[in-house]
């Protein structure tokens, strides 16, 4: 056991626990993006940041596994230079997002929208710049990838390697050009996708998405020559079920 | 979607699979052996196409997106051969900051292929590379063994004129 502080306060857990899951463990709720229970610690978006006494820089809590050599240690988890470095993260992401907000299937379930709100970001456009402009890939009979609203956190990938062992999807190329795309730039439909839609569970933004035929439902059942049979599909049940585990 | 397939047909020779085959064996299996075999299926082949990279996928057992998730990772690894003609535009930080990304962009333009790619009739092919000594001339590029100093957006027109063969 590893006997430290959260906020002052004194706890004791089982050592290799990270910061993370020390402080879930004990009700207190640190922000996560690229995180994923199971699958993805890659500490990549650096939202889960923390302050801990005797580190020079802060640190990323879901990477970080607590030792003996961390045995009374304090971690802040909001102070101000935590809850100023987060928000200057959301900042930094917005500066290549497109930010179609209003228009965005995930629009009021975004992960990233939440954030923003949560960490008070009031200037969407703090760090003006160059911004990557991707094709959205529309190949798939299912779903689209829109890579310009994608924050690169890899959740997508960890689900489509780690949960169905399929792998067609990665991050490609390199720093601000970094895309999660296929091998080869091809199209998803031309991959090995079973279109499960693990992705999409798993993708905080709206980034990936299934796509939306509410409007050709409307118009077969406006259709007078058709008759309508509805069956639903058990798919997206199986899909939703998932989403409880992960959250 | 763009599919980055590399424009001239891939071919190889008996000798170059069999070398490859060889490598793979002689490295899978070793922790991190992805690295060390590109590197040397790109000395067997002088770039990693589309059918090279799908071998070592399939022999080491992992997907071919992330075998080219590493490749394009590395600026040392090429999804295409080089060039009759090989243009190394210098973006190094003096070179940029006298205007070397305008003549790399002008480059792409007349050219018609982006940096790392190749004409489809094999002549020239485009990289930038990093400082190679000679800021002085800045903004500088070299076509095999010639080097240009000095360069203005206007001149590239001119220069590879002068590769009408
Ligand atoms: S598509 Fe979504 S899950 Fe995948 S890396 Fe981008 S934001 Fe993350
Ligand atoms: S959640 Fe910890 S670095 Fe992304
Ligand atoms: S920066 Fe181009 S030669 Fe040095």
């Amino acid at each position: 056991m590893v006997n430290i502080k959260i906020n002052g306060i004194e706890y004791s857990v089982e050592e290799g626990t990270t910061i993370l899951e020390a402080c879930r463990q004990n009700g207190i709720r640190i922000p996560t993006l690229c995180w994923l229970k199971d699958i993805n610690a890659i500490g990549a978006c650096r939202i889960c940041v923390v302050e801990m006494s005797g580190a020079r820089s802060l640190t990323a809590a879901c990477v970080y596994p607590l030792s003996k050599f961390d045995e009374g240690k304090n971690i802040l988890t909001h102070s101000p230079a935590v809850l100023e470095s987060r928000k200057m993260t959301l900042q930094l992401l917005l500066s290549n997002h497109n930010m179609d907000c209003l228009a965005c299937a995930r629009s009021g379930n975004c992960e990233l929208q939440a954030l923003c709100k949560e960490l008070g970001v009031d200037d969407s456009s703090y760090f003006e710049g160059a911004k990557n402009e991707f094709d959205i890939d529309t190949s798939s009979k299912h779903m689209y990838r829109d890579d310009n609203k994608c924050i690169n956190c890899r959740r997508c990938v960890a689900a489509c390697e780690k949960y169905q062992g399929i792998g067609v999807i990665g991050a490609n190329e390199r720093g601000f050009k970094t895309e999660i795309s296929c091998a080869f730039g091809m199209d998803l439909a031309n991959t090995a996708c079973v279109s499960c839609g693990q992705c999409i569970t798993a993708c905080p933004t709206g980034a990936l998405s299934e796509k939306d035929d509410t409007d050709k439902v409307w118009e077969a059942l406006a259709d007078p020559e058709k008759v309508v049979v509805v069956q639903t599909a058990p798919a997206v049940r199986a899909s939703l079920g998932r989403l409880s585990v992960i959250r | 979607m763009a599919f980055k397939k590399s424009v001239v047909a891939f071919s190889q020779t008996p000798e170059q699979e069999q070398k490859l085959m060889e490598v793979i064996n002689k490295e899978k299996g070793h922790k991190g052996a992805l690295m060390p075999i590109l590197q040397q299926a790109q000395e067997i082949y002088g770039y990693l196409p589309i059918e090279v990279q799908t071998i070592i996928a399939e022999e080491m057992g992992i997907s071919l997106e992330k075998v080219y998730g590493v490749v394009t990772f590395y600026a040392q690894f090429s999804l295409n051969p080089k060039g009759k003609y090989k243009i190394s535009v210098c973006l190094g930080t003096a070179c940029y900051v006298k205007g070397s990304g305008d003549v790399y962009n002008k480059l792409q333009e007349v050219l018609n292929i982006k940096g790392g790619e190749l004409t489809p009739d094999g002549k020239f092919s485009l990289e930038a590379c990093r400082c190679i000594g000679a800021c002085g001339l800045a903004p500088v590029m070299t076509i095999n063994d010639d080097v240009y100093g000095r360069l203005t957006v206007d001149e590239v027109g001119d220069i590879l004129a002068k590769y009408n063969d």
